[in-house]
């Protein structure tokens, strides 16, 4: 158990434990949004199941006054609302933590622990008396916990009431019910408590140039500033919210205010194989189109997938990640599906894959995949989680550079083709493995035959050998060269000159991780530094790897790849696809469905080398 | 093989239609198929529907799954782009296609393997999207380069060539298109053009998804005494319910039709298309009544032939989703990317 003791202001997570289809995911937001607007580092986890109505459902959140927003399990205050769940929920509380519970109906003593601290109020009680109809009465409960915790947190009221009144501007009924829960539960936890708690609040100004957004959110933004008008995709967790984006900013940015005519088709398809399918149609006429999905979704669209490849058509896929293998767990988060987007397809093939790490990556990758996907003339891969897709993140303002112009890559236009003596269209004319693309209805010289059957160079039908060979090849070249286009590594070197340089054996050490793992490593790295110990880090967010890759894996004796797949997938495709030998990376997994936390990236490197001063007990939880 | 090219020859006295071209100009590729093979036939009825229609060849957009009718693509119209793409997966090409470009002329080439059995679910879901486009099912009941399994189109008691007999029932493209909503359902056949070209024609006139079931026999697999697809049981079990005329745009008509025998139907286009009933009392708009007279037909193993129904008005793919009248693919992204100020407005919501 970890001493709660050790966190206090601005710095311990919390837990709030419901049951969904209840109304608490707005009561939660409106809390987390609360914590931000008092300009305190934040971040919100919704542990949610694959559910409509009636199961155990969890909103974690984190405050930390350093701006740490990676998962922490070490949970110095849970809001147990949920009677099924509560034998769990109060053994996850910290040693010296506290418990804030309904106590309408007494807790059973069995579930009582001597160091934590037991809060009951009768929640369930206070909101019969003071409303109307049990739909009402659900709802009000979880505002009233929300005023509980101002009292106990010292959340500033004035910054919830301002919510609520933007919320409710329209419905003065609901804002009269919901500021009337909120003193309700503030009032109850004043007078009973000692309010605040040790674990509280101050108002900072470190997220004032920030925002809060989902990366299915953003991502769906960079869909639309990229210029992408056809979007295809059948519903699936935890992807379902990016086209929800899409559709939100496209009525929003995209509709002529006169006619009410739109500037994009969104097609829900009958599955996932002809949504793929209509982007690649959408890609052969020229216009930007995606479709988002989940791995289950990237298993079923392969086949198509192998068929942009070998026919050079652009597409964008983004896959956003939950728990596999099949159906898995479609509501938990994980890194599963990196080697399948790397290679999907039957046949030798290869993808552009990029890995964002947070929504603000989400933005910025989807605008460069679309400019990837043209250039290379191919399938490019935009890969998150359900963490970063579906949870609210703190991020750095977005910005947006006016004088972007999209990369068509290259495109014969109509005077070039009438102009031009023959055209072929697979043609390596440039020495630089891209051909040139004719899009269909623009000139009868730039007419071929798109098709996934073997061709030759000029695009006819082949069962050649040397003929089918050339093409292939060029193509494993045109995407290889890809590397040197897509986002660099991002590189953190141990420049510390009062640590020591962390090491195995005789040699230096280094950390590789990719996506959502990295705030998670970023805080272990840190933490390390203050026990003395350096190391640099190297953050992946593109496949083919490049040299940068490369070079970090030569200059480093010992490279840990921290990653959340059971396979190591990470690892092998380092293996694969550079020169590194076998021996030199260790995989550090965690595959259990949470996002990372430090902890696990503690505890693994704990394993394999001796560079703590004290075992590693924090954040290891689940 | 279909990539070596016919010899363009212009002999005196050839046909020349509005654009100049001929009939010629609208052909591809040598046909790699077994002579005799009925998607031929097809072939050439498209052919002479496009040269009839004075279509510019690039223009068109030719589509196809797999299998021996998705090859024929190839074998017409040189000057336009095709794409072939996976098996039973055409119809969701061309959906994003005409998402991306509704200007083009779109038309799928498919079979019953490819529309009936690997992709029934894309066939079914391109009728309701009411994709903009001329979708024929060159139906043979077999499966021709996996060497001659039944396909799903075969009917009860058809015999394939080594005598084996079908036992499960089969799918019925004309009813299921009916059934499903489809706005445009014709049947036709292969060995009779005077039939097919007309309803071709009337099909790329049609907005939405025009549905042509033509029985095309294979020569090779399923044209023995005993098949349901062959020549032979076609020729004579073929029952024209409705006979087609199709007048273009700024043509006259020639053909005198006795009062009340014949319907004309104004096409999207402009172009009109005369229907006269050969059957008494079939109204070939009402789509309940067709269904059941089909049904009768079909019941005393018959093939109903002709326009078998056509709805006068019906939302297309693009309607649905109120798409500008401009194609998508030909907008500036100056309009499509709302800027930074924009994004900096959008921000201030998010906390």
């Amino acid at each position: 158990m970890v001493d709660g003791s050790r966190y206090g202001v601005n710095d311990f997570a919390l837990k709030i434990a419901t049951v969904n289809g209840t109304g608490s995911a707005s009561a939660n937001g409106l809390l987390l949004q609360a914590l931000f607007r008092m300009g305190i580092p934040v971040s919100g986890k919704n542990v949610f199941p694959s559910n409509i109505q009636g199961l155990p459902t969890w909103y974690e959140i984190r405050v930390n006054k350093d701006g740490y927003t990676a998962r922490s399990p070490d949970f110095q205050l849970v809001v147990a609302m949920n009677p099924q769940s509560y034998a769990r929920d109060i053994e996850e509380v910290v040693s010296g933590g506290w418990i804030l519970y309904d106590d309408t109906k007494k807790l059973d003593d069995e579930l009582r622990r001597d160091d934590v601290t037991f809060l009951g109020l009768p929640l369930a009680e206070m909101c019969v008396d003071e409303f109307e109809g049990s739909r009402t009465r659900i709802l009000m409960k979880n505002i009233t916990y929300v005023g509980a915790l101002v009292a106990l947190l010292d959340i500033d009221m004035d910054v919830v009431k301002g919510m609520l009144e933007e919320k409710f501007s329209a419905k003065k009924h609901l804002m009269d019910a919901n500021f009337k829960a909120i003193d309700m539960g503030h009032r109850a936890a004043e007078e009973r408590f000692d309010c605040p708690l040790p674990i509280r609040l101050e108002s900072m100004d470190k997220t004032k140039d920030c925002v809060m957004v989902t990366g299915n959110a953003a991502a769906a933004l960079g869909c639309v500033y990229a210029g992408a008008t056809v979007g295809a995709w059948y519903p699936i967790t935890p992807s379902t919210s990016l086209m929800d984006g899409f559709t939100e900013y496209c009525e929003r940015f995209r509709v002529d205010e006169a006619t009410g005519q739109k500037n994009f088709c969104i097609i829900q398809a009958e599955d996932e194989l002809a949504a793929a399918g209509m982007v690649i149609g959408a890609g052969w006429m020229g216009a930007r189109a995606f479709t988002p999905t989940s791995g289950p979704g990237i298993s079923l669209m392969s086949e198509f997938i192998g068929l942009a490849y070998y026919a050079e058509i652009p597409s964008v896929f983004f896959d956003v990640q939950r728990t596999g293998p099949s159906t898995g767990m479609p509501t938990r988060t994980q890194q599963g599906d990196l080697m399948l987007c790397a290679y999907a397809s039957h046949g030798d093939t290869k993808h552009i894959v990029l890995f964002p790490a947070d929504p603000k990556e989400c933005f910025e990758l989807a605008v460069a995949a679309f400019d990837l996907a043209e250039r290379f003339q191919t399938p490019t891969f935009v890969v998150s989680d359900l963490d970063i897709g579906m949870n609210d993140w703190m991020i750095p303002r977005l910005e947006w550079d006016d004088d972007y112009r999209p990369d068509r890559g290259k495109v014969l236009s109509a005077e070039e083709l009438e102009e031009a003596e023959t055209f072929y269209r697979y043609l390596d004319v440039d020495g630089d493995h891209i051909p040139y693309r004719t899009l269909p209805g623009v000139h009868p010289k730039g007419a071929y035959f798109a098709r996934g059957s073997g061709h030759d160079k000029y695009g006819r039908y082949t069962e050649g050998s040397a003929e089918y060979i050339e093409v292939v090849d060029r193509i494993l070249r045109k995407v290889e060269s890809a590397g040197d286009h897509v986002p660099q590594p991002e590189l953190f070197t141990a420049g510390s000159s009062s640590g020591r340089a962390a090491a195995a054996g005789d040699g230096s050490i280094g950390l590789v991780s990719i996506g959502g793992c990295h705030w998670a490593v970023l805080e272990a790295r840190d933490e390390l530094a203050t026990r003395g110990v350096n190391v640099d880090y190297l953050r992946v967010r593109a496949f083919p790897f490049n040299q940068t890759v490369e070079d970090f894996l030569a200059s480093h004796d010992r490279v840990f790849v921290i990653e959340q797949n059971r396979d190591e997938q990470l690892r092998k495709l380092l293996l694969i696809e550079t020169d590194c030998p076998k021996e030199k990376l260790t995989s550090i997994t965690y595959y259990g469905g949470q996002p990372l936390s430090k902890g696990h990236v503690l505890e693994g490197l704990a394993e394999h080398i001796d560079i703590l001063e004290q075992p590693v007990t924090a954040g290891v939880a689940s | 093989m279909s990539y070596i090219t016919k010899p363009v020859a212009r002999h005196k006295g050839t046909r020349i239609n509005a654009l100049g071209l001929t009939m010629r100009d609208y052909e591809g590729s040598m046909s790699t198929l077994c002579a005799g093979c009925g998607h031929d036939s097809v072939t050439a009825a498209l052919i002479q529907s496009f040269f009839e229609l004075d279509v510019e060849p690039h223009r068109v957009a030719k589509l196809s799954g797999i299998g021996c009718s998705s090859k024929t693509p190839t074998y017409f119209i040189r000057e336009a782009h095709g794409f072939n793409s996976v098996h039973g997966r055409m119809p969701s090409i061309a959906a994003g296609a005409n998402a991306a470009n509704k200007d083009l002329l779109y038309v799928g080439i498919s079979g019953d393997g490819d529309s009936l059995s690997i992709g029934l679910g894309q066939f079914c879901h391109a009728i309701r999207r009411n994709v903009n486009m001329l979708y024929v099912l060159e139906n043979n009941g077999v499966y021709g380069l996996t060497k001659g399994q039944f396909s799903a189109s075969a009917d009860v008691g058809t015999k394939s060539k080594q005598g084996e007999v079908n036992q499960q029932g089969p799918i019925d493209p004309v009813n299921l298109a009916l059934t499903l909503g489809a706005t445009f359902v014709a049947r036709s056949f292969s060995g009779d053009k005077a039939q097919l070209v007309p309803i071709l024609k009337a099909g790329f006139a049609h907005r939405g998804f025009a549905f042509v079931d033509v029985i095309s026999p294979c020569v090779t697999f399923n044209d023995h005494v005993g098949s349901t697809k062959s020549y032979a049981h076609t020729r004579t079990h073929m029952h024209e319910v409705v006979e087609t005329d199709f007048v273009p745009i700024r043509s006259e008509i020639r053909t005198a039709y006795a009062e009340g025998s014949a319907r004309a139907v104004k096409m999207h286009d402009g172009s009109t298309l005369h229907l006269r009933k050969v059957a008494e009392d079939y109204d070939p708009t009402n789509r309940v009544a067709v269904i059941e007279y089909l049904g009768g037909v079909v019941a005393r193993g018959e093939v109903p032939t002709g326009l078998l129904y056509l709805a006068e008005a019906g939302a297309d793919m693009h309607e649905f989703s109120q798409t500008v009248d401009r194609p998508l693919v030909d907008l500036p992204y100056e309009t499509l990317c709302p800027g930074s100020g924009a994004l900096a407005e959008l921000q201030k919501e998010w906390w």
